[in-house]
């Protein structure tokens, strides 16, 4: 019995280091500046879980496999209480693993997180509400129109309660597609109309929750073209799994056109560029992906 | 040597001849008293086993039913449409059904299974025993402690009806009181985490989010409650009532594991059950705690202003990270016990086993930021959050070589309990190691709320957790029930079992490292999870490898309880004082009014020059009666003095 239930121990360790290694499945390829950074402490942290976990899985299997009880029961085990010094020992190398990679593990977050935008930052205004992305652009003027709550009206499309009186909303557009350039700085301000929501775009590598009552800025520089898919990461009620819409990384004269377009034509400009840009990092642009 | 003790106080002015007359803790006669209202800890022990059997089966259909809905999308089960008229119609599961399982799953799972089995389970029936009392320090509040977990899942099941069924949902009561229901879920839809704004809002938030919601706060409220009266007892029964000789550091480590969880319970749920009082209020008092202004719904702004969604984030971690250990912390100290009694060695490391507990109870309060890095809380904040959450993973892996370290040298007999508990180090292993990556906050932007989480948390509160459960189970039914459970149904159990969930949970890992993320009703809208079809599939056909499983228990322990081979009263040759009672099962008063003297630790095996392998705690020999004596105790008067007394102070 304990044989088999070492070599069991052994197989499921063997098989789950499988699942990790087999080159199947891995991270979606990276399109922002912080991927690589980020692709390469998951790769680190990984490897040194992976290796932890085996040694522990093959230690124990190999206990089970190696001291099980035969014969004569009278045969006794070794009277031991433990061993102080190796349980300094071990403590103190766990802690000093653990404890690095913890302070390694802070790095591109508090490169996102712990600085602002540059002044020059492309901004959007990201508003979400169940089951739907807005995205409201302040248009050439790079001036945001006013908006309220209570002149949403979803009925009429203004789903953000942009003020039409305000001059700086004439030049506005709100769309549900993500249009942003390659190269620059982008920030978005993340609101809420009702619910918790969580914008999340897996090449992108960031996920914010876009909290109500908060305006939770977010930015990052994308360094690939392509069309990306963006979901909702935070259970926001029934159709939470269809909340969906789409991260376009445009080079930046492209995005730049784009903008300067009135509201009217700026929907199906988005429209040709959703049928220009297949799922996916664009072929032949970007350097090729890699994990 | 070792800490104070604190011996059973046989000069007890209120014990005796003053409670003559109804012999206080003699025994009931009456079946009701006997068996539903009853004060007896071992009674109220297994009232609390078969209440988490019973939620752990209808929680694990659920998941099952989920497994089913995220394979086979759109297919049409016509037996769900029976049994769900308004959440399958047709056969196939809404969306908003899906997650109200999510939702109910969770809840039954956390509180009634993963709470109360290990702590108000074991810990009721064994706790008293191992320490050597009679009974726990307040009988009377211990009945109630489970009387009130009791009702906490009558008023969650009843969501279950509320919400399911048009006919009561729609009943003036539900309508006026409740919110209203009958929208075809199982409950609320927002996760057991229940996140304002969308728990807090009501019906307009929503499908179940009306009466299913105000039903489940309330359940989950009651059962604060109870967890509050349950640790009170625990803690002070630890203290005051362990018998001579039985100092704190000859405690078995469930013991220590029961203490632990119960300080943890004292101090986390109250919090809880505050959280669940202001959504409450949320709800149906029109305040706004965590509802902030300008919400828009349907075109018309609430009236609500002020609140923050955060700040029940912050209330309901601060009592959910403890909460994790809640579950995990008697799992480990089931473990600890067992695998020394069945490699027949001490434990390795004892006091350092103690230690590394109490350190992860004291770190888990300072760590439940960790499940915020991405809400929107000061970045900062998290950095400290992160770093704290990654010095937890010291004292876990300080219990892990232990255990290894228990283990070399060993003389291991092959038990079924056994067997689980040497799964539960595997599965340990395999569920906590994988805090590294999510402790780290640039590790979360893009591994939190997804699959990677979910394994995580499912492999070591869950899964590790019930194997300790399940080796509990294998290891103390003989003392509970007389009767031994089939070996070969527990083998039986344990090998599809083990597999299976390996089986569930590690691919569950490479679907959160590809994006997949958590409480998706289905994952057909997305092409950046069509590469995870395959694994899909093998999760869902462990599950259900895994769930068939679980019947051989489920029959194995209905079984053994009549049938089973008749239980000695010390089968598996262990050292501690449930296995020294007078009978088996343990008489009313657990030792025939003759409480036991400790004379040595709880793990003495293999002792060179002993006759035998293994030396009873209340095996005295010249050397040990000295040292006994010399801590001050008259050892033979001091066993007859306190025979028969009653509780100190009950009326």
């Amino acid at each position: 019995m304990g044989r088999a239930l070492g070599v069991l121990i052994w197989l499921l360790t063997i098989g789950s280091v499988w699942l990790f290694v087999n080159g199947r499945w891995w991270l979606p390829p990276y399109i922002s500046e912080h991927g690589p950074a980020y692709d390469r402490q998951f790769l680190i942290t990984i490897i040194v879980v992976g290796l932890s976990f085996a040694a522990a899985q093959i230690g124990l299997g190999w206990a089970v496999w190696r001291y099980g009880a035969r014969g004569d029961r009278r045969e006794r085990a070794v009277y031991s209480h433990g061993n102080n010094r190796l349980e300094i020992v071990w403590t103190a190398i766990t802690a000093l693993i653990f404890i690095t990679l913890g302070l390694m593990g802070q790095r591109v977050w508090a490169q996102l997180h712990l600085s602002e935008a540059p002044a020059g930052a492309t901004r959007v205004h990201v508003v979400a509400q169940q089951f739907q992305w807005n995205f409201h652009y302040p248009g050439a003027d790079k001036n945001f129109g006013r908006t309220s709550p209570a002149l949403v009206k979803d009925s009429e499309l203004n789903f953000v309660g942009l003020d039409e009186q305000d001059a700086n909303a004439k030049d506005d557009q709100v769309v549900t597609t993500l249009a942003v350039p390659v190269g620059r700085p982008v920030e978005l301000t993340l609101e809420s109309k009702d619910v918790t929501h969580d914008l999340f775009v897996p090449e992108l590598r960031y996920k914010q929750d876009v909290v109500p009552g908060m305006a939770i800025k977010m930015h990052f520089t994308l360094t690939k073209e392509g069309r990306f898919e963006l979901a909702c990461a935070e259970l926001c009620g029934q159709l939470h799994y269809k909340m969906k819409s789409y991260l376009i990384a445009l080079p930046a004269n492209v995005y730049d056109e784009l903008v300067a377009l009135p509201q009217a034509q700026f929907q199906g400009r988005i429209t040709q560029l959703i049928k220009e840009y297949p799922i996916g990092i664009k072929q032949g642009v970007a350097t090729t992906a890699s994990r | 040597m070792e800490e104070a003790t604190t011996p059973h106080e046989p000069s007890d002015p209120h014990a005796g001849a003053a409670h003559e007359p109804h012999g206080h803790h003699g025994p009931p006669t009456g079946f009701i008293r006997k068996y539903i209202f009853s004060i007896d800890h071992k009674v109220i022990g297994i009232q609390y086993l078969l209440l988490a059997i019973f939620a752990a089966f209808i929680g694990m259909f659920m998941s099952v039913l989920m497994r089913l809905n995220l394979t086979w999308p759109g297919h049409k089960w016509t037996i769900l449409e029976t049994i769900f008229p308004l959440g399958a119609p047709g056969g196939v599961m809404t969306p908003e059904f899906y997650l109200s399982l999510v939702t109910m799953h969770g809840t039954i799972m956390v509180f009634f299974v993963l709470t109360t089995a290990p702590q108000g389970g074991f810990g009721n029936y064994f706790l008293p025993i191992q320490v050597g009392a009679e009974d726990m320090a307040f009988p009377v509040l211990n009945m109630l402690s489970f009387w009130v977990t009791f009702i906490g899942l009558v008023v969650l099941i009843s969501a279950i009806f509320v919400e399911g069924s048009t006919i009561i949902g729609n009943t003036d009561f539900v309508n006026n009181f409740l919110g209203g229901g009958g929208t075809g879920t199982l409950g609320p839809i927002g996760g057991w985490t229940g996140y304002p704004p969308l728990s807090a809002l009501g019906k307009i938030a929503g499908p179940g989010q009306g009466a299913g919601a105000t039903l489940w706060i309330t359940s989950i409220a009651i059962f604060c409650i109870a967890s509050l009266l349950g640790a009170l007892n625990f803690i002070t029964t630890l203290l005051n009532m362990r018998t001579r000789g039985m100092s704190l550091m000859r405690m078995p480590l469930t013991c220590w594991s029961w203490f632990t969880t119960a300080i943890l319970a004292l101090l986390a749920f109250p919090v809880l059950l505050a959280a669940g009082v202001l959504l409450l209020l949320d709800r149906h008092a029109g305040t706004s705690f965590f509802i902030p202004g300008g919400l828009v719904f349907s075109d018309e702004v609430l009236a609500h202003k002020g609140g923050s969604p955060i700040l029940w984030q912050h209330l309901f971690w601060f009592f959910g990270h403890p909460e994790v250990y809640i579950a995990i912390l008697p799992g480990m100290g089931v473990t600890s016990h067992i695998l020394s009694t069945f490699a027949r060695k001490p434990v390795f490391g004892y006091r350092a086993m103690v230690f590394a507990m109490f350190a992860i109870g004291l770190l888990g309060f300072f760590v439940w930021g960790h499940h915020m890095f991405i809400s929107g809380m000061d970045p900062r904040t998290s950095i400290a959050f992160s770093v704290l959450t990654l010095s937890i993973g010291v004292p876990s892996a300080i219990k892990t070589f232990n255990w290894l370290g228990t283990l070399w040298g060993a003389k291991i007999r092959f038990t079924v309990p056994m067997m689980f508990a040497i799964g539960f180090v595997s599965l340990f292993v395999a569920g906590g190691i994988t805090g590294l990556v999510l402790g780290q906050t640039s590790l979360d932007l893009f591994i939190h709320d997804g699959y990677f989480v979910l394994a995580h948390f499912h492999l070591v509160m869950g899964v590790a957790a019930i194997f300790g459960m399940f080796a509990g189970v294998y290891f103390w039914f003989p003392k509970m029930f007389g009767r031994m459970m089939s070996e070969r149904l527990g083998q039986l159990h344990f090998w599809p079992t083990f597999i299976g969930v390996y089986g569930i949970f590690v691919p569950m890992h490479i679907m959160g490292i590809v994006g997949m993320p958590r409480r998706y009703a289905s994952f057909q809208e997305y092409d950046f999870l069509r590469p995870l079809d395959p694994l899909v599939m093998l999760v869902t056909l462990a599950a259900i490898l895994t769930a068939a499983a679980q019947f051989i228990f489920l029959f194995n322990f209905i079984w053994s309880i009549f049938k089973g081979e008749r239980a000695s009263g010390n089968p598996w040759e262990a050292t501690t004082l449930e296995w020294v009672t007078p009978t088996t099962p343990p008489p009313h008063d657990n030792f025939g009014g003759h409480l036991p003297t400790v004379y040595r630790g709880p793990y003495e095996f293999a002792v060179p020059d002993a006759p035998e392998d293994y030396i009873l705690q209340t095996t005295p020999d010249a050397g040990e009666e000295n040292v006994a004596a010399e801590a001050g105790h008259t050892t033979v008067q001091g066993v007859q003095g306190s025979s028969g007394n009653g509780h100190n102070g009950q009326h």
